[in-house]
C-alpha cells in the first residue's frame, strides 16, 4: 500500500485483447507520481493500446479485452464496476492530432468543468490556459473559434482543456509528431513545468525526445515491455540487446 | 507520338465539354421556357402579381378570372414545412442510433429499410396514404380525411430516407477523435452524441439533410394530389382538404388551352416551384460553407 501512495500508477499483468490478436502482453510497470514516463517502441508496437487502456478508452472499441489490474489511487480501476466519467476525470489524454471541439477558445475549457457542475468557470480557464502556457497567446481572442489557432496552440489548448477537470496523471499519445519544432519544444517545456503537479506517462517515436524530457523510459517491442529503466541509464547503458538496437538505430 | 497523345486528348475534352454543354443547354432552356410563359400571366395577360400571390380566390374560368394563388402556395409551405417537423427528429434520431448507439445490427437493418423506402414509387405512397391514412383519419380523427395532415403524414415518410440518409453521413463524418476527446473528458455518451456530434460538429450537414428533405417534399406532386383533397381554399386547420401548387399544376394541366391565361397562370405557379428550388439550392450552398468553416 506504501508503495500505491508515492507511485501514481501501476500496472500488474496487463494484457489487451483484439479480438484473437493479442496486442499487449504482460505488462508490469510502475509510474511514480511527478514523474515523466516515455515508452518507446516501433509502430505497431503495442504502447498507444497500451497507454490507452490506461484510461480505459479501449473499451470504445469493439471487440476489445483488457485483462489484469491497474492500481490507481487505491484501488484497481480495470473493473466492470469501475465509474468511467469519474475516472476519466482523474485522468486525462491528449492525442497526437490537435483535436479540438468546433468551439471557441474558451468553450473548449469549459467544456468539462461545464457539464461536471463545476462553478468559476472564468477562473478555470484561465488558470488551465495559464498552466498550459496558452493564457497570453489567446487572451484576447477567447471567443474566437479553437481552429483558427496554429497547430502548437490547439495542441496546448487540448492540454489546459484536460487539466481543467483536475486530474493527477495525464496521458500524452505522440503529442507533438503533428507540430513544428518551435511547438514542439514549447510544449516540451511544458511537460517540465507539469511533471511537478501530474504523472505523465507520454508515447513517443522520437527518442531525442525521450531522452529529453523523460525521467523513466519504457522500450516496447511486439506488445511486450522488454526494459525500463531511468532515461539516463536505459539510453547510455541498456541491459537488453533488442533495446540498444533499436535505440541506436538498428530496426524500427 | 506527342501529336497523339494532343489528339486524344483534344477528343476525350471534347466529349466531356459536350456533355457540359448540353446540360447546361438544357437547364437554360427549361429556365427560359417556364420564365417566359409563367411571366406572361402577368405581362400579357394582365393578372396582378399581387393578386397572384396574396389573393385567395382562384376561378381562372370566371370573366374576370381570379387568380388568388395563396392557397396553393400556402399548401405547399404547410405540407413541407408539416413533414419536415415530423421527418427531422425521426430521421435524425434514426441516424444516430444506426452511427452511434448500435452501429452492429442498428445499421444492418435499418439500412436495407432506407434504402426500400427510397426506392418506392410515388404513387404507391399515395396509394397506401389513400387506402390507409385517409380512412383512418376520417374514422379516427374526424373530417373527410382527405386533409392536409394527410398530406403531410405521406410526405414525412417519403421524406424521411432523404433526411436519415444525409443525416447519417454528417454524423459519420465527424472525427472519431473528437467524440474519444469528449468521451475522455469524461463525458457521457449521451453527453458527447448531444453536445460533440448534434449540436456542433454536424449541425451543417444535419440541417443540410433537412433541407433536402423539404426540397423534395416541395416538390412532390402525385402522392400528396392524392390525399390532400385539392381544394383551393386555404386550410384553417389540419384536418381540412387544401392543395399545393404542383397538384395545381398536373390536375389542371391537361384541361387548359395552351397560351389561355389559365394555362399561363399554371406556368406561373411552374415558375414559382423554380424559384423555390433557386432558394433551397441557395440554402444549401450557404449552410454547406458554414459547414467547412
Amino acid at each position: 500500500m506504501d508503495s500505491l501512495q508515492k507511485n501514481g500508477l501501476i500496472t500488474e499483468e496487463l494484457n489487451v485483447y483484439y479480438g484473437t490478436n493479442h496486442a499487449v502482453k504482460d505488462i508490469n510497470l510502475t509510474f511514480p507520481k511527478h514523474t515523466v514516463s516515455a515508452l518507446i517502441g516501433p509502430s505497431g508496437c503495442g504502447k498507444s493500446t497500451y497507454l490507452r487502456s490506461l484510461n480505459r478508452m479501449n473499451d470504445l472499441v469493439e471487440g476489445t479485452r483488457v485483462t489484469g489490474k491497474i492500481w490507481f489511487e487505491g484501488h484497481d480501476i480495470n473493473d466492470q464496476g469501475e465509474d468511467l466519467q469519474q475516472l476519466r476525470r482523474r485522468i486525462g489524454m491528449v492525442w497526437q492530432k490537435p483535436n479540438p471541439f468546433f468551439k471557441s477558445v474558451y468553450e473548449n475549457v469549459a467544456f468539462a468543468p461545464r457539464y461536471h457542475g463545476m462553478k468559476n468557470l472564468d477562473e478555470i480557464v484561465e488558470s488551465c490556459l495559464r498552466k498550459a502556457a496558452l493564457w497570453d497567446e489567446v487572451k484576447d481572442r477567447l471567443k474566437d473559434s479553437a481552429l483558427a489557432l496554429s497547430g502548437g496552440q490547439q495542441q496546448r489548448l487540448c492540454i489546459a482543456r484536460t487539466l481543467a477537470l483536475g486530474p493527477s496523471v495525464l496521458l500524452l499519445d505522440e503529442p507533438t509528431s503533428a507540430l513544428d519544432p518551435i511547438s514542439t519544444a514549447k510544449i516540451e517545456e511544458l511537460m517540465f513545468d507539469l511533471k511537478k503537479d501530474y504523472t505523465i506517462i507520454m508515447v513517443t517515436h522520437n527518442m531525442q525526445q525521450a531522452a529529453r524530457i523523460s525521467d523513466q523510459t519504457a522500450f516496447f517491442l511486439l506488445g511486450e515491455l522488454i526494459e525500463v529503466d531511468q532515461t539516463k541509464r536505459l539510453f547510455t547503458n541498456p541491459k537488453q540487446k533488442k533495446t540498444e538496437d533499436y535505440i541506436t538505430g538498428r530496426f524500427g | 507520338m506527342r501529336q497523339r497523345n494532343w489528339r486524344t486528348e483534344g477528343f476525350g475534352r471534347g466529349i466531356t465539354l459536350f456533355c457540359a454543354a448540353i446540360l447546361i443547354l438544357i437547364t437554360l432552356s427549361i429556365v427560359y421556357f417556364i420564365a417566359s410563359k409563367g411571366l406572361s400571366t402577368f405581362f400579357l395577360n394582365g393578372v396582378s402579381l399581387t393578386e397572384f400571390l396574396t389573393g385567395t380566390t382562384w376561378n381562372p374560368d370566371a370573366d374576370p378570372g381570379k387568380f388568388g394563388a395563396l392557397p396553393f402556395i400556402m399548401g405547399s409551405f404547410l405540407v413541407t414545412v408539416g413533414a419536415a417537423l415530423l421527418a427531422a427528429p425521426l430521421g435524425i434520431g434514426a441516424a444516430i442510433f444506426m452511427v452511434e448507439i448500435q452501429p452492429g445490427w442498428g445499421q444492418k437493418i435499418l439500412q436495407p429499410v432506407v434504402e426500400l423506402l427510397v426506392g418506392i414509387p410515388s404513387v404507391v405512397y399515395g396509394f397506401v396514404g389513400l387506402s390507409v391514412i385517409v380512412p383512418f383519419l376520417r374514422n379516427n380523427v374526424g373530417g373527410l380525411g382527405f386533409s392536409l395532415l394527410a398530406g403531410i403524414l405521406v410526405l414525412t415518410v417519403m421524406i424521411l430516407p432523404t433526411v436519415t440518409s444525409l443525416s447519417t453521413d454528417a454524423i459519420r463524418r465527424v472525427p472519431r477523435d473528437l467524440k474519444e476527446a469528449s468521451l475522455a473528458l469524461g463525458a457521457t455518451r449521451w453527453q458527447t452524441i448531444w453536445k460533440i456530434i448534434i449540436l456542433r460538429s454536424s449541425l451543417p450537414g444535419l440541417l443540410m439533410a433537412i433541407i433536402m428533405g423539404m426540397a423534395r417534399a416541395f416538390g412532390e406532386a402525385l402522392a400528396v394530389q392524392m390525399v390532400i383533397g385539392n381544394t383551393p381554399l386555404v386550410p384553417k386547420s389540419l384536418l381540412e382538404p387544401a392543395n399545393t401548387l404542383t397538384s395545381a399544376i398536373t390536375l389542371n394541366m391537361g384541361n387548359t388551352i395552351a397560351g389561355s391565361a389559365y394555362n399561363n397562370a399554371l406556368w406561373s405557379m411552374g415558375l414559382l416551384l423554380l424559384l423555390m428550388t433557386f432558394v433551397f439550392i441557395l440554402l444549401i450552398r450557404y449552410v454547406g460553407r458554414k459547414g467547412q468553416m
